[in-house]
């Protein structure tokens, strides 16, 4: 798989990446430097989202990640660059640029004097939305949410997801051009988040541009068109998970438990090195034995190859390399590359 | 105009989606707030219920209090009763929704100017102010049995009112914003009764030329052009401080309290 290549899920609504190379949302050497600080917390951060793409920042805790949200969304002021949303510059146009994007934030910030169904109400309202649209959107948006029969509840008797999906829809009800949404499902169980993981693939599905910031690699994989990892307020890589993953070199492992043929350590070797001439092999190893381990235990020993691609693919080969030699393919592990290992790549260190 | 399938309105003009959600904002805290009036009412008009009763009534009734004295107290303690409400009603939400809640959020993130917000907070305050300072006419006449009561002078029974809830609300948007979320309530505690009893509620200014440090001291705190200006609506014929100094100065109490607290605001709200 190259890099810059999207996997099939494209829905027609939605424009290919190679489209609408003017961004809806554009980052422009953003710098944010807060008082009394060393460093800058957002530090030169460029990037572009399009138009109906799901956008994941994602990086460790005090990447940076809130900051940028916060000056794009026009909460807080950066020291320098600028950033743009549908054209309008968040910095010298902030009301315009409020009309054209919304946010669910990290922490819940819903107004607990109303219900449930008020809070989608009053801020349609704050945006200018006649009264009887905001009554249709309002149920609709709750019924989408499920949260059709929590409308009148007090919001502090809400759970946290449902919480967090009546912000997703307070979020939505003004149609915004693009939604930001910071940490979505941090505090979450794993019941709500998949809940509202489902939802997010819904809003994505038609065409809502999405900026989804978190420090959550399986969520910035199976949610985002495409990632940029952050770290220390810069970008470090950007591409669409696939593409990223890919790069890292020689990650995709493929671990087979072999029954030898013939013993001794000649056999043994004759076989590594066979297995790593295969195309596509980087190298193979035989795996090391734990304490009381069956790594190399008499005739059966463990081999890990790792491949630059897909190692699926190497199971025929291997199989056929191994009767070869004599030996029995006993079982077989895939191992794929994570975002995790990219960032651990980039920085050498892991994400939380 | 060409582009076929676009959406036919316009976006509005900035003034234009401002001032809507201003009022949306607006009428978000009528609603809540209308929805707990007697609550409301019952918890700003028990103070100066009582201070009224004990001072006005029970100490002149008991021989303590000179019989006219109620007259003067009446427009003091209404001038106290519109500014701490004021001041409460901004300093105290605020410090809340900045610190603990987040509720303000989602106005800063509504198509106005920030300072639009903190000019709501402080309108919104005000007017809840004059109702609870409207409120203590019928009190006062419950009370006392009578309000002294000028229609030639009802014009500065407004304007003061108005002023003096506007100063207030400046005051408490000052207080909400720039103290420490963890100390409001030690600051609350040292500001406010102090507040109480250098406003010249309870004693008209000129009467203080006895105690000169007293009298330059309480020239600091706005309460008392309100308390005066009241008089001088209400009770004309008491000795008062020149009605058009009152309005000047506390003039200037509005227009510095509110730019310090829009200040402060501004600061909370962006990064």
């Amino acid at each position: 798989m190259t890099a810059g290549e999207v996997t099939g899920r494209a829905v027609p609504a939605r424009p290919s990446p190679e489209e609408g190379q003017d961004g809806l949302l554009v980052v422009d050497q953003l710098v944010k430097r807060y008082p009394k600080r060393p460093t800058n917390a957002v530090d030169g951060l460029s990037f572009t989202v399009r138009r109906g793409e799901l956008f994941g920042l994602l990086g460790p805790n005090g990447a940076g990640k809130t900051t940028t949200i916060g000056v794009l969304t026009t909460r807080v002021r950066p020291t320098g660059g600028r950033a743009l949303v549908d054209g309008v510059d968040v910095v010298r146009d902030p009301v315009q640029a409020k009309r054209r994007l919304a946010v669910v934030p990290q922490r819940a910030n819903l107004d607990r004097s109303l219900s449930a169904r008020q809070n989608l109400l009053f801020h349609a309202a704050y945006f200018g939305m006649p009264a009887a649209e905001r009554e249709r959107r309002a149920d609709e948006l709750l019924a989408e949410l499920g949260l059709a029969d929590r409308g009148a509840d007090k919001v502090d008797r809400l759970s946290g997801g449902q919480s967090q999906r009546l912000m997703i829809a307070r979020a939505l009800i003004h149609e915004p051009q693009v939604l930001f949404l910071d940490e979505p499902t941090t505090g979450l169980d794993p019941q709500a988040r998949l809940f509202v993981w489902d939802r997010l693939r819904d809003l994505r599905a038609r065409g809502v541009t999405m900026v989804l910031t978190t420090h959550d690699m399986d969520e910035a994989a199976e949610l985002a068109d495409r990632v940029g990892i952050m770290d220390h307020g810069r970008l470090l890589a950007l591409d669409t998970p696939a593409a990223l993953t890919a790069s890292v070199p020689g990650s995709s492992t493929l671990e087979a438990g072999v029954h030898l043929g013939a013993d001794g350590d000649g056999a043994r070797s004759a076989l590594v090195t066979a297995l790593g001439d295969l195309p596509g092999v980087e190298r193979c190893e035989r795996v090391e034995a734990g304490p009381g381990g069956a790594g190399a235990d008499g005739e059966h020993t463990t081999l890990r190859l790792y491949a630059s691609a897909d190692t699926a693919s190497l199971v025929v080969p291997v199989a056929q390399t191994l009767a070869a030699h004599g030996a029995a393919l006993a079982d077989v592990r895939l191992g794929r590359p994570t975002l995790e290992d990219v960032f651990i790549g980039l920085t050498g260190r892991a994400l939380r | 105009m060409a582009t076929v399938g676009a959406p036919s309105a316009a976006p509005p003009a900035v003034s234009q989606s401002a001032s809507r959600a201003f009022l949306a904002i607006l009428g978000r805290d009528l609603f809540v707030t209308g929805r707990e009036l007697p609550a409301f009412l019952a918890q700003v008009v028990v103070q100066p219920f009582f201070l009224v009763f004990v001072f006005g009534r029970l100490l002149a009734d008991l021989g303590f209090a000179a019989p006219g004295y109620a007259d003067l107290l009446l427009p003091g303690v209404i001038a106290l009763t519109v500014v701490l409400t004021a001041l409460q009603g901004t300093a105290l939400p605020l410090v809340i929704e900045f610190s603990f809640t987040k509720e303000i959020e989602d106005r800063l993130l509504a198509p106005l100017p920030v300072a639009m917000v903190a000019v709501e907070k402080m309108v919104f305050a005000a007017m809840r102010a004059l109702v609870a300072g409207a409120v203590m006419f019928p009190v006062g006449w419950l009370v006392l049995g009578h309000v002294s009561l000028r229609t030639d002078r009802l014009y500065l029974l407004v304007l003061f009112g108005v002023l003096g809830a506007l100063a207030g609300a400046g005051m408490g948007l000052t207080l909400g914003t720039l103290v420490q979320p963890n100390r409001i309530n030690i600051i609350f505690t040292l500001v406010l009764t102090p507040l109480l009893f250098t406003g010249c509620s309870q004693y008209p200014w000129p009467s203080l030329d006895r105690v000169p440090w007293f009298k330059i001291l309480t020239l600091a705190n706005p309460l008392t052009y309100v308390s005066e200006g009241l008089r001088s609506a209400m009770v004309p014929q008491v000795h008062h401080m020149p009605t058009a100094v009152a309005a000047g100065l506390l003039a200037v109490s509005v227009v510095v309290f509110a730019l310090t607290g829009m200040r402060g605001f501004m600061r909370r709200a962006i990064d």
